[in-house]
């Protein structure tokens, strides 16, 4: 038998009440708690195109990437350009890994691997038949840093069509390296073939310097400074990502903007 | 006698905790972000009086070194700040619980009243209701200050294809500085929060937590009641 339910008094609501309230509470902190210790101490995942971050956080992060990218990339999206005036002279030097000193561009070839396996060897002056583009835009250092800068070479478009890389193209991704190997980048191929996407070769209306990559490297607006590999010298298309090396240590390995 | 009077909906205190945790978790991998190019300070004249951040600090946190980290974090729990910011202010707008929290026309006045009330110097007691005139200002600003976190912290992560809203901003480089100074705006929030939630009371915190307050209720005389009724 049930028996007849009784009116609670004020004093027995506020004491059920604030039990099942606290009650729930406490679950939760606990609960919440265990599950950053969880997440702060889960494992790296096993090294591969990528390494160094979390299990969980490189699963979040790819989709994290791909949700963006969906939703927002277009090639009609362009990096906000400035005038020259506006270009820093002082233009700003991170790292020279891959590109250390200067290397004589007489000495220099872009090797460039066909879909067919056939290495084309371009010389700086071959590349420099393309028309020039020039941009003035804002680049951005994954560290937070930005600065003005002023570059020009050959679009990346543009020496697709002029060496007859079109099939190449159709691929998903582009892997650059530098000639000693030391650095090197996997890059998609929308934001490749971005039109501001340029292979420079001038930067302030002169030909590259040495800690900035010369003979030839790569700026592309779309993406983090750690992407714009300096001093190219292998050029191959995959339809798997090639090997990176900031997505070696962590970060994402897309890097877009 | 004591009255269980209803304070904060159940869904007001949910997206409240589980703001908490995920803002601090936000604000510790930005630290982690922000220690790769740490160049703010706050100068005037030439002397700087604040550096953002002395090394001490950093050492004493274990910020150095962990930029991938800190944007692999940050990039996670965004989603969760965006998503229970976004349910709150849905449920607010649905329930019409935006009533107690937008400032009104007497806000204003009666926030500077609340202040001066807090600090001693007044000592009539400013109309309360479920929040004060300072709380609403209060409360709404870091409403506001959430979304601007969203549209700066939009503007970083993807200026190019959000080009319009980096250029609300003012730009990618100030975008940047906001999403910075609004961080700080919490961490001056969360200071004072703490200060007023301590001198409230357990009463008080406690109902963030059970919904209710309780309350004791002198019973009205009777005929002040019927008087009420003739009157009307």
């Amino acid at each position: 038998m049930k028996k007849p339910d009784k009116e609670l008094t004020t004093d027995q609501k506020i004491k059920r009440r604030s039990f099942i309230s606290f009650g729930i509470f406490g679950a939760y902190v606990v609960g919440g708690y265990s599950a950053w210790r969880w997440l702060y101490k889960s494992p790296d995942e096993t090294e591969g195109i990528t390494a160094g971050a979390h299990k969980p956080l490189r699963k979040a992060l790819n989709k994290t990437e791909i949700f963006f990218r969906r939703l927002t990339f277009s090639e009609n999206h362009l990096v906000k350009t400035y005038p020259k005036e506006m270009a820093a002279k002082d233009v700003r030097h991170n790292s020279d890994i891959g590109s250390p000193g200067v290397m004589p561009p007489e000495k220099w070839k872009l090797n460039v691997t066909k879909k067919n396996g056939q290495v084309m060897q371009l010389t700086l002056d071959q590349i420099k038949e393309i028309p020039k583009t020039e941009i003035v835009y804002d680049f951005k250092c994954v560290e937070g840093w930005d600065q003005i800068q002023h570059w020009a070479g050959a679009r990346f478009v543009d020496f697709i069509k002029h060496f007859g890389l079109e099939e190449e193209a159709k691929l998903d991704y582009v892997g650059l390296e530098t000639p000693d190997k030391q650095y090197y980048v996997g890059i998609d191929m929308p934001s490749a073939i971005h039109p501001q996407t340029i292979l420079a070769y001038e930067m302030n209306d002169k030909p590259l310097q040495g800690r900035h990559g010369q003979p030839l490297r790569l700026i592309i607006p779309v993406k983090y400074g750690i992407k714009n590999l300096k001093r190219i010298g292998f050029m191959n298309f995959s339809n798997t990502r090639p090997r990176d090396y900031w997505a070696e240590q962590g970060y994402d390995y897309y890097s877009g903007l | 006698m004591k009255v269980i009077k209803e304070k904060h909906p159940l869904i007001m205190r949910w997206t409240h905790w589980v703001n908490f945790p995920v803002l601090t978790i936000m604000i510790w991998s930005g630290m982690l972000i922000y220690w790769a190019n740490d160049v703010y300070s706050i100068t005037i004249f030439g002397h700087t009086f604040v550096q953002f951040f002395p090394e001490w600090f950093y050492k004493t946190l274990h910020i150095p070194q962990r930029l991938a980290e800190g944007m692999a974090f940050h990039f996670l729990f965004m989603w969760f700040f965006v998503l229970n910011g976004f349910f709150y202010v849905l449920y607010s707008i649905i329930s019409g619980e935006w009533r107690y929290l937008l400032p009104n026309k007497h806000s204003f006045k009666e926030a500077w009243q609340v202040l001066l009330h807090d600090l001693h110097i007044r000592k009539t007691t400013p109309p309360q209701g479920k929040y004060n005139a300072a709380q609403r200002i209060a409360y709404t600003a870091i409403i506001v200050m959430g979304f601007g976190s969203v549209i700066t912290g939009l503007a970083i992560y993807k200026p190019v294809q959000f080009y319009y809203l980096a250029w609300i901003c003012g730009g990618y480089h100030l975008a940047r500085i906001w999403h910075f100074v609004l961080t700080i705006g919490y961490v001056l929030f969360f200071l004072v929060h703490i200060i007023q939630v301590i001198l409230a009371g357990w009463r008080n915190f406690q109902s963030v937590v059970t919904g209710f307050e309780v309350v004791d209720e002198q019973p009205e005389p009777v005929v002040e009641t019927i008087n009420e009724n003739e009157k009307a």
